[in-house]
């Protein structure tokens, strides 16, 4: 199965820049359907990201966060090849990871 | 049952072999990864509060004093609540979390960040919003928490009302 999971990781030098889009409904669980009934809470809750055997960001999520989760952030460190781990679990307890390869 | 030498049944040697490698397996479980931070368990607590105070209350047990050193950028008004952009940078050192609120919001903590050291203190999100309301980012640096916030109007709301 594809990953759910986007990533592109940006060595520029000193910096390591990471994007991310994942697939996700990201349910709150306060919004109803056509028919009135509540849509159950179905969201990412912890994103995380590995670099060299180490967590250099990780997410808590919650329903608040938009639809086909997006985030941006940085590190020092990464070199160009060197591989970054991207893994999310949701309150479903369903999960996904992949690895990049920075860029 | 035969017996080994030991006097110990083979089955049960098996079994013991089987239990000290399964401890091997504890600490990488199915993929996660195993962490050196102190706490990583998710904030389930402060995801069910619906006020600012609380929410902050139960994720850094510590109030937050306002700072000119957080740059929040967020749109003045959001055309759509459900998707609007958020980010944050600060000069603070020694940042260990990051944090998004809402007011508005039926659950006022949207998404909180651990920032590791080496990890540069900035973020970029997009985030719901109910309606028009005080958006918060909080910094917890160098141990103490700080906050900075910025009033975003939204003409479409973004819990699907």
């Amino acid at each position: 199965m594809a990953s759910t999971i986007r990533v592109r990781a940006t060595n520029n030098g000193d910096i390591t820049e990471v994007q991310a889009l994942i697939q996700h409904p990201m349910d709150s669980g306060f919004v109803k359907d056509s028919k009135g009934e509540i849509i159950p809470a179905h969201f990412i809750q912890q994103l995380t990201f590995e670099y060299d055997g180490k967590p250099v960001f990780l997410a808590d999520w919650g329903g608040g966060v938009s639809k086909d989760p997006y985030v941006k952030f940085a590190f020092k460190g990464g070199k160009k090849g060197d591989e970054l781990k991207v893994s999310w679990v949701d309150n479903k307890g369903a999960t996904d990871s992949t690895t990049a390869k920075i860029g | 049952m035969s017996k080994t030498e030991l006097g110990f049944s083979r089955r049960v040697i098996l079994q013991g072999a089987g239990a000290v490698a399964l401890v091997g397996l504890g600490s990488t479980t199915f993929g996660w990864p195993a962490f050196a931070a102190a706490n990583d368990k998710y904030p389930e607590e402060a995801f069910k509060q619906k006020s600012g105070a609380d929410a902050i209350k139960s994720l850094y047990g510590k109030t937050a004093e306002a700072s000119d050193k957080i740059k929040l950028d967020a749109p003045e008004i959001a055309e759509n609540g459900a998707v609007v952009p958020v980010s944050v940078t600060t000069t603070l050192s020694d940042v260990s979390s990051i944090s998004f609120l809402v007011a508005e919001n039926p659950i006022v903590l949207v998404a909180s960040y651990r920032i590791p050291a080496g990890t540069v203190p900035s973020v970029a999100n997009r985030i719901k919003m109910a309606k028009t309301s005080k958006v918060t980012v909080l910094v917890e640096a160098g141990g103490k928490l700080y906050s900075a916030d910025k009033e975003v109007k939204v003409t479409v709301g973004g819990c699907g009302g």
